[in-house]
């Protein structure tokens, strides 16, 4: 339901954005543009490679049934049979890697608040593997200055700064409040950090490749800022 | 004024010098832009408290703010304009008091307790018709102090308040000070709401005393 609701909302959004921005000057979208730069810099210069996002006591954990889950395919995406990671681009060893393999690098596990680009937030326990630990394996070149998320959820993707993708708490993440992850949290690996918003959490992972360029993703290419740092 | 040193200091001013002049004017498509913005965020998420346990007291729950108070369009194209308007806002926010501490204006404009409580209080009594006379008045009576410092003070909120929940992660110690994300949240729209409730007496006792919309554009009689 929430995905429907999302989606009404995006195609009502567009249309409004669209028809504001026809009796909008070119001048109001170059100043907008030129703004969205200004607050991206602020934005890099605000986030710290060491400052982890504060862990909420257990007490506000949000019910699950209460932590809302999108995806943008027509029904909930479920991960083909042979699903496996794939981590590639500006890597010495691309590599392919299976769930298990994934389960068996160090957990990391934390508990944290999610901020969604909507206003509302909330609490759970995420477990997973270091982004940072993937980049280490495989090799990630010093000319990767991007990272980009591919997923099977009708090709929903994003790319983040190496710096954010480097954060401690950015991980990809196979368990919820203690369990596997659920198919509508983004079954069976999603990315997840507390440093950006939630769109640029990418659930359904398939592909993490590191880029020299910065690609956008499926709500950035729509209008919202590209860096949605928290 | 009482004493002669007290009148010299203003000797040969205007009652509205041009710096407050341009920022009281400047503040004014700016508010509107941040608000109206501010409002079609809102709608995309027109809930406060945490996810499974909203306020009780909140009596809009759910409901999204009317169309034609919102502006942006959508929620990314509103947020665009929300934080690119905010820094023009605290721009002007921040010249604003540097003029009023560097030109000593302060001291005719911002309510100080032991000097115009009273004088406060006398004349919230002539408006409720207790009292027949208006208490005697210098350059604002103490009233218009308590307004008008009230309104700087929700402005320093609203942008604190708003920094806390957009980078309640960067700027954690922010958003603790307010008690929480969704703390913050209430906070925020909580001066909006005063803003606009200040803005709108504001606008009332102007209609009522026209000559003061004169003053704030050519400055007034140098004193």
């Amino acid at each position: 339901m929430a995905r429907s609701i999302t989606r009404r909302r995006l195609i009502l959004g567009i249309a409004a954005g669209t028809a504001l921005a026809g009796c909008d000057s070119r001048a109001a979208s170059m100043f907008l543009a030129g703004m969205g730069r200004w607050n991206e810099r602020v934005d890099r210069l605000l986030f710290s490679e060491d400052r982890l996002a504060p862990e909420p006591p257990a007490s506000e954990l949000t019910p699950e049934a209460d932590f809302p889950s999108y995806f943008i395919s027509d029904t909930m995406p479920f991960a083909p049979a042979d699903w496996a990671l794939k981590v590639g681009g500006l890597v010495a060893r691309p590599s392919v890697f299976s769930l298990d393999q994934l389960k068996r690098m160090p957990m990391f596990g934390m508990r944290i608040r999610h901020h969604c680009v909507e206003g509302w937030s909330a609490v759970a326990q995420w477990q997973g593997v270091q982004l940072r630990e993937i980049a280490r394996r495989c090799g990630a070149s010093r000319d990767a200055q991007y990272v980009e998320f591919r997923s099977f959820d009708n090709g929903y993707y994003s790319t983040w700064d190496i710096e954010s993708s480097m954060h401690p708490q950015t991980i990809l993440a196979y368990g919820m409040n203690g369990r596997p992850l659920y198919p509508d949290h983004g079954a069976p690996i999603r990315l997840y950090s507390p440093v950006k918003l939630g769109y640029k959490n990418v659930k359904y992972l398939t592909e993490v490749n590191f880029m020299p360029n910065r690609t956008g993703g499926y709500w950035e290419d729509q209008g919202y800022d590209w860096y949605g740092g928290v | 004024m009482g004493s002669s040193a007290a009148d010299n200091q203003w000797k040969g001013r205007r009652a509205q010098p041009a710096a407050i002049r341009l920022a009281h004017w400047i503040n004014i498509p700016l508010l509107v832009i941040m608000a109206g913005s501010g409002l079609q965020i809102l709608a995309a998420y027109p809930a406060f408290g945490p996810r499974g346990a909203q306020y009780k007291w909140y009596p809009f729950q759910n409901d999204a703010p009317p169309s034609w108070l919102r502006f942006g369009g959508w929620l990314a194209g509103a947020r665009h304009w929300h934080f690119a308007i905010a820094w023009f806002l605290i721009l002007n926010g921040v010249i604003y008091l540097t003029y009023m501490i560097a030109s000593g204006e302060w001291r005719r404009r911002v309510f100080i307790p032991s000097r115009d409580t009273s004088n406060a209080l006398a004349m919230f009594g002539y408006y409720l018709r207790i009292r027949k006379t208006p208490p005697p008045e210098d350059f604002y009576n103490g009233l218009q102090r308590l307004a008008y410092t009230s309104s700087i003070l929700f402005a320093v909120v609203v942008v604190l308040s708003g920094l806390a929940i957009y980078k309640p992660v960067q700027l954690y110690w922010i958003t603790a000070a307010f008690g929480g994300y969704d703390v913050a949240r209430v906070v925020h729209l909580s001066c909006l709401v005063l803003l606009a409730l200040f803005t709108a007496m504001h606008l009332v006792l102007v209609a009522l005393h026209p000559r003061t919309i004169v003053t704030m554009v050519t400055g007034g009689q140098r004193g």
